[in-house]
């Protein structure tokens, strides 16, 4: 209990820092409420004369005691009710369905539209008075923080690297297009990537005279993508806070990656092209 | 001096010496398993770095058999042995030495593209 009132407190305190509009919202919908059950009666009310006819009560006294008798009716009417069911709850908006759901006049009738509501209802505690739970809240500030200013919620945007263009120079050789713009976006060396991307692939390469990498061998972009998706693991993002603003450093012939953002720093492998073998025609000689 | 020889327990020494075993964690136990292109949409595999201890021949006429492919032992004067398999088997490569128990998941680097 202890921890759930803590719990509501800093909620609220989230809430208000959070939205002013959605709790506006909320208010405005409170004072609706009183409107949307009467919708309902009007709705309902062909139906409770019918039965009621019979009874032969009052009709100033049924208005007052309208939700008790619903909650009769619902019971006797079942089936008509249900049939109505899904009309209804389209029709109303989802605001106003919770509205309805705690609409506690007749309790019949409401544990049978909580069946039919249960699925359109925006947070889990609705038409419940159980205690909220904190993931629920915390999911629910999450959301709402996300809704009203992004920045705060603490979604790091995505750093989006453009796709590698890729055209066939001749049948055997590729040349990656824009690899100076994608190493630039990575602040990173040309030279590094450039023998990563020829380790990985087991060719040779160069840049040409508009800094584009000619590769020989064939080559999707498909290709090129899956390598520097590797490299950046390897090479760019910081482990620790997964930003790509980090610096790469020679010191004393090791390559160390430090984090702009958190500071961490960590040593890299160096890039060794490991065994190539030889293709191609052997020499005349041997 | 002595009472902080009794005290703390030497399960675990941080300035011994670096076992061989231990060492390897750096780049030295990892299996490398490139692919490489040849004439048109040929290519080759190659598998590097596999313990000493094992008898490459004896894997090599596994593979060989397993992915129904030719394949050599290479002798290259820095790596030592390597295979080589022939056309794209770097993921039937990685399962068989799993399966077999060779070589960890964790120490199997597939490259290339």
């Amino acid at each position: 209990m202890q921890t759930g009132l803590v719990g509501e407190c800093s909620w609220k305190k989230l809430m208000n820092m959070a939205d002013d509009k959605q709790n506006d919202v909320k208010d405005e919908v409170a004072e609706l409420a009183p409107f949307d059950p009467s919708k309902k009666k009007k709705k309902k009310k062909p139906v409770v004369q019918e039965d009621i006819d019979d009874s032969a009560e009052n009709l100033a006294e049924k208005v007052e005691t309208l939700s008790v008798s619903e909650g009769l009716e619902s019971t006797f009417t079942g089936l008509k009710k249900k049939k109505k069911k899904p009309a209804e709850a389209s029709l109303l908006n989802e605001e106003s369905v919770e509205v309805g759901g705690e609409d506690l006049d007749d309790p019949a009738a409401e544990s049978e539209e909580g069946e039919g509501i249960v699925l359109q209802q925006r947070y889990p505690w609705e038409g419940s008075d159980r205690d909220y739970e904190y993931e629920e809240l915390l999911g629910r500030v999450f959301n709402i923080l996300r809704e009203n200013n992004p920045e705060l919620a603490g979604d790091r945007r995505r750093t989006v690297m453009r796709p590698p263009q890729v055209l066939r120079e001749g049948t055997k050789k590729t040349v990656f297009v824009n690899f100076m713009d994608l190493c630039k976006t990575m602040h990173r060396n040309a030279d590094h990537v450039q023998a990563f991307l020829l380790a990985e692939l087991g060719t040779s390469g160069s840049l040409d005279g508009q800094q584009r990498l000619v590769v020989k061998g064939r080559f999707a972009p498909k290709n090129f993508e899956g390598i520097l998706r590797r490299y950046v693991n390897e090479y760019v993002i910081c482990l620790g806070c997964k930003s790509p603003d980090t610096i790469l450093s020679k010191e004393n012939r090791l390559f160390f990656l430090r984090c702009e953002k958190c500071g961490s720093g960590r040593s890299v492998a160096p890039i060794k092209a490991g065994f190539v073998a030889r293709v191609g025609r052997r020499n005349a000689g041997t | 001096m002595s009472e902080f020889d009794t005290t703390v327990p030497t399960a675990f020494d941080p300035f011994a010496e670096a076992n061989a075993e231990d060492s390897g964690a750096g780049s030295k136990d990892y299996v490398h398993i490139r692919v490489q292109q040849r004439n048109g949409r040929k290519s080759l595999t190659t598998v590097q770095g596999l313990k000493k201890d094992f008898s490459y021949n004896k894997i090599l006429k596994d593979l060989k058999k397993e992915f129904c492919c030719n394949g050599t032992v290479v002798q290259d004067p820095e790596l030592g042995q390597v295979i080589q398999l022939q056309g794209d088997q770097r993921k039937n490569v990685s399962t068989f030495l799993v399966q077999a128990g060779i070589v960890k998941k964790e120490f199997i680097k597939i490259h290339g593209f």
